[in-house]
């Protein structure tokens, strides 16, 4: 019972949320947007492992 | 009565069974989807990119999806609420959707900068499409399984959108018990449709080649060249 109540309250939190001025996010969405950016770019340049050795 | 001549059987016809269903099936799966093509051996030097993984990252994603909700589903919530390793396997599905979602996303951005509907591939970039969004739908009736104040949240902010649009009776966001198995049968049943087609389309016409390799793609080649030997580069 007291997890319960350990997981109920741990889920009342309302996040951390970013404003610039009219614009609000809430950090993970933040997190998660730059992530995907950063592997967006990662996978452009970053050369792939055994690629050369191909034919 | 006449002595009109039949004509000869079709060969075809008499020896493969093309005149059934079943025949008719068989000659298109093997004309459209040859094994050399579901299961290639080799792909183009192009494929050798990490632009080309994310794809298969979502499609990885997604099995760890499928197989923790299936554990998920059969202990049921009692289960993944309280105990221990409830949790990590709850957490596991979440997570699963986070880097399926990421890695979908990531896919598409890279799909779209390479124009991957060249060479007749439109309908594999629409079932693409067609994923996402019924892997948005998905996901949101996952967020309302929570069962705690933010899943109640999003159920009656949604519910007002959702009766708007008229599918409110249907698709009702504040039922736990009916978007439970909306988000454990119909829809995983539709994503999961959704993406073995998309990959069978893949296979089908060969992963799109980067906008400078066009020319050593066969099926952009017949569209826009005549060129008769280019053929011998594709598989090089």
């Amino acid at each position: 019972m007291g997890g319960l109540v350990s997981a109920t309250s741990s889920s009342i939190s309302p996040g951390i949320y970013l404003g610039w001025g009219d614009f609000t996010i809430q950090a993970g969405n933040l997190i998660v947007i730059i992530v995907m950016l950063v592997l967006f770019g990662l996978a452009l340049v970053l050369p792939f492992p055994g690629g050369k050795g191909r034919k | 009565m006449s002595s009109v001549k039949e004509p000869a059987p079709d060969a075809e016809e008499a020896g493969t069974g093309a005149y059934t269903w079943t025949g008719k099936s068989r000659r298109w799966f093997l004309k459209h989807l040859p094994p050399d093509k579901l299961l290639p051996e080799d792909q183009p030097s192009y494929v050798a990119s990490w632009a080309y993984v994310f794809g298969m990252g979502a499609v990885a994603g997604l099995i760890f999806i499928i197989a923790s909700g299936v554990v998920l589903s059969l202990n049921g919530p009692q289960w993944y609420h309280v105990s221990s390793l409830g949790h990590f396997v709850n957490s596991v599905h979440l997570w699963s959707v986070e880097l399926f979602f990421m890695f979908m996303v990531v896919h598409l951005w890279i799909k779209f900068w390479m124009a991957a509907w060249r060479g007749g591939r439109v309908l594999t970039w629409i079932t693409g499409m067609v994923a996402f969004l019924v892997s948005v739908v998905t996901a949101f009736t996952g967020y309302l399984l929570q069962t705690n104040f933010d899943s109640q949240w999003i159920a009656f902010q949604a519910k007002d959108a959702l009766n708007a649009a008229g599918v409110g009776a249907w698709f009702n966001v504040a039922n736990l018990g009916q978007i439970f198995m909306w988000h454990i049968t119909l829809l995983p049943l539709a994503v999961g449709a959704v993406v073995v087609l998309h990959v069978l389309l893949v296979r089908s016409h060969g992963v799109v080649p980067p906008l400078d390799a066009a020319e050593t793609d066969a099926q952009l080649r017949e569209t826009t060249t005549s060129e008769p030997d280019a053929e011998a580069n594709h598989h090089d």
